[in-house]
């Protein structure tokens, strides 16, 4: 059953009661909130997600709860729990969504150790993965959401795993994080993409989140063969330019961005070396989304 | 004593009984272990049937024990820098607690996480040992306002915590047992008595095994906040059953509490070590030290009470109802045994209208300008 299947009040009752178990291959998460902006944004975001059971095992457990007394009413805030531990600081309620997301990516970055997690983006064509790892602001969220809707899976918009053993790139489907200009920038390039309504005045700007394809949930269990890491930087005016990257410094640009490298050690080491040894590695310079999506086409339509 | 037995404490003494666990019992028990601090333990314990355990918890046991390999190996390099650090000084610093069972290479450190490295210098040579220290990087938190300054340097057994600027690790340096205002009389010199070097870091010493217990012993049971509290006592049994297989232990034990004057803490620790983990200790020695040390019945009933309760894994699970007040006298308790009752109910009193004043402060901060998470 996904999630897409359950009715609204069906839903909201099991994310009250802490019992949505929510399959985000490779992790399955328990998820609870008393929020209704939770509901809704989940039923659109992960409509398309399996469901568990609440007597399946787990890896996480997060709650994002209205926080209690008077607050309620005035301005409500919500709060984070990892196991029924808080974390972070409180948020006002409307993005409560956005916190389930930040929640989701600390628990992965955190606790996804049998993978070398990445801060980068991920896609696949042809059985062939195209990795972006970038600090923010690099627009490598945007250039997910655009490639995503042309031609390309999707895996991930902000955390890439790498199963050390099989040595294939896999991500998780969940949503891409779009911000400020992006957001109206990706709802004319991609009209049909489905995105929250977003929500004004954060730190970061005014957020959005955009459902990953249906195809892209679809096949998330198939791996990728690495092939392509590319580093993107947005840049006002600038044609699309695909600049060499000598490996050895892509595979220290990596290990920067990764989050579990220094826990893995020297296996860390030799496995992202092996990930980075087979591809082309470039630095993509770009302004234009749709000279940038053709150029990243044409990059991997000239691979053998 | 009542107490609820917990899935974690159940399997940690029976590790066998994980072959029959459903996938939500499996779910519980790594949950608990997480917020206790044991999965690494448990990992150790459950090493020799790892492949027969399901994917789901395999991996995350998996990881617990990459986590530990990981920190054993910041933790060599940790003391190595101290003994650097200190080494002009002509100090030699006392490891305590986790870096002393690492570098002594006992069974205790096994599966154990590692955060804080505690060592014990003469309080002669806190300044000294102090500047040393400073010299090489390490420094005090900014944000401790003047009234935590004081109450470390006035009040406490240790200085406050030092974190170094690169290596973003802590240090906890002491110089007592317990605070000089304690109702108890500790005679800390005596800890400086019999310590035994390292073979693996020249220039570190660690505590002789009798004072090495006693003084877990008497930490654990003057601690305040017990999210520790199971760890803590899992290291006690494992010091107990290593060092134990030595008669000479069990004979020096009770003297060297009297000396040290923590003949109550070791009354505790073999209680409830007894209590939760059933570990082994020759009778003659058990009953020697409940005669002596053995508080009267009423103040025994109210420990046991704080203690069946407040040791387990702080955990929606393992928490009953009246575990809060447990947690909560315990917490009063151990403030109440560092000074005396004026000072405490000021400190008391400031410490609550800190918790509330900043969790306002919090709240607003969070409605204006939220952060993101960090996610390392």
């Amino acid at each position: 059953m996904k999630v897409g299947d359950l009715s609204m009040s069906a839903l909201r009752s099991r994310l009250a009661q802490g019992d949505l178990t929510l399959r985000v291959p490779p992790f399955v998460a328990r998820l609870q909130s008393n929020i209704e902006r939770v509901a809704r944004d989940l039923h659109l975001l992960y409509a398309d997600f399996e469901l568990g059971s609440p007597d399946d095992f787990a890896d996480f457990h997060l709650e994002v709860l209205l926080e209690r007394g008077l607050r309620r009413w005035v301005k409500p805030m919500a709060r984070f729990f990892a196991d029924g531990e808080a974390a972070f600081s409180p948020l006002p309620a409307e993005q409560a969504f956005h916190m389930v997301e930040w929640g989701l990516n600390w628990a992965v970055s955190t606790m996804a150790h049998p993978y070398l997690s990445y801060h980068a983006a991920a896609l696949e064509q042809g059985g062939r993965a195209l990795m972006m790892p970038a600090p923010p602001g690099s627009g490598k969220s945007t250039l997910s959401a655009a490639l995503a809707h042309r031609g390309w899976r999707l895996l991930s918009d902000e955390i890439a795993l790498y199963d050390l053993e099989r040595r294939q790139m896999t991500g998780m489907g969940r949503p891409v994080n779009l911000k400020n200009t992006s957001i109206p920038l990706i709802q004319a390039f991609a009209p049909q993409a489905q995105l929250t309504k977003p929500v004004p005045d954060t730190l970061k700007g005014t957020l959005a989140l955009m459902k990953a394809p249906g195809e892209s949930v679809a096949r998330i269990r198939e791996p990728a063969r690495p092939a392509w890491i590319v580093t993107p930087r947005y840049q006002a005016g600038a044609e699309p330019t695909l600049s060499p990257l000598p490996k050895a410094r892509m595979l220290l640009l990596l290990a920067e961005q990764s989050f579990n490298y220094d826990l893995h050690g020297r296996d860390g080491f030799e496995a992202t070396a092996g990930l980075v040894d087979p591809c082309e590695c470039f630095e993509f310079i770009y302004s234009s989304l749709d000279a940038a999506v053709l150029c990243i086409q044409q990059m991997a339509d000239s691979t053998p | 004593m009542k107490a609820r037995i917990p899935l974690l404490l159940s399997v940690l003494r029976a590790p066998d009984l994980t072959a029959g666990l459903s996938a939500a019992e499996w779910d519980l028990l790594i949950r608990q272990a997480r917020r206790a601090m044991l999965l690494a333990k448990l990992a150790v314990l459950l090493e020799p049937r790892l492949q027969s355990i399901p994917a789901g918890p395999r991996h995350h046991l998996s990881a617990a024990r990459l986590t530990a390999r990981r920190q054993t190996k910041l933790m060599h390099w940790e003391v190595a820098q101290i003994h650097r650090a200190l080494a002009t000084t002509g100090v030699t610093p006392i490891l305590l607690k986790g870096a002393a069972y690492l570098m002594a290479d006992l069974p205790a450190s096994q599966g154990r996480l590692f955060g804080d490295v505690d060592i014990l210098v003469p309080k002669v040579h806190i300044q000294a040992v102090e500047a040393a220290l400073i010299a090489h990087g390490w420094g005090f938190d900014p944000n401790l306002d003047d009234y935590d300054r004081r109450y470390y340097r006035e009040w406490m057994h240790e200085i406050p915590p030092m974190g170094h600027e690169q290596r973003g690790s802590t240090l906890d340096v002491h110089h007592t047992i317990l605070p000089p205002t304690a109702r108890i009389a500790v005679n800390a010199a005596a800890l400086f008595e019999g310590t035994r070097p390292l073979a693996s870091q020249p220039g570190v010493r660690v505590l002789d095994p009798c004072a090495m217990f006693l003084h877990s012993a008497a930490h654990l049971f003057h601690e305040g906040e017990l999210e520790k509290g199971l760890r803590d006592l899992f290291d006690l049994d494992a010091l107990l059953r290593d060092f134990g297989r030595d008669p000479v232990f069990w004979r020096d034990l009770l003297p060297r509490a009297r000396r040290l004057g923590l003949t109550r803490p070791l009354f505790y620790a073999l209680r409830y070590t007894g209590h939760f983990l059933a570990t082994p200790v020759p009778d003659d020695v058990r009953a020697a030290v409940q005669a002596e040390a053995r508080p009267a019945a009423p103040l025994r009933v109210l420990m046991d009470f704080c203690y069946s309760r407040a040791l387990l894994p702080d955990h929606d699970s393992c928490n009953a109802r009246l575990t809060p007040l447990a947690r909560a006298l315990l917490y009063v308790r151990s403030h109440w045994l560092r000074m005396p009752t004026g000072l405490l109910l000021r400190h008391l009193l400031r410490k609550t209208w800190m918790r509330v004043t900043q969790a306002q402060r919090q709240s607003l901060a969070g409605a204006t300008a939220a952060a993101e998470p960090e996610q390392r």
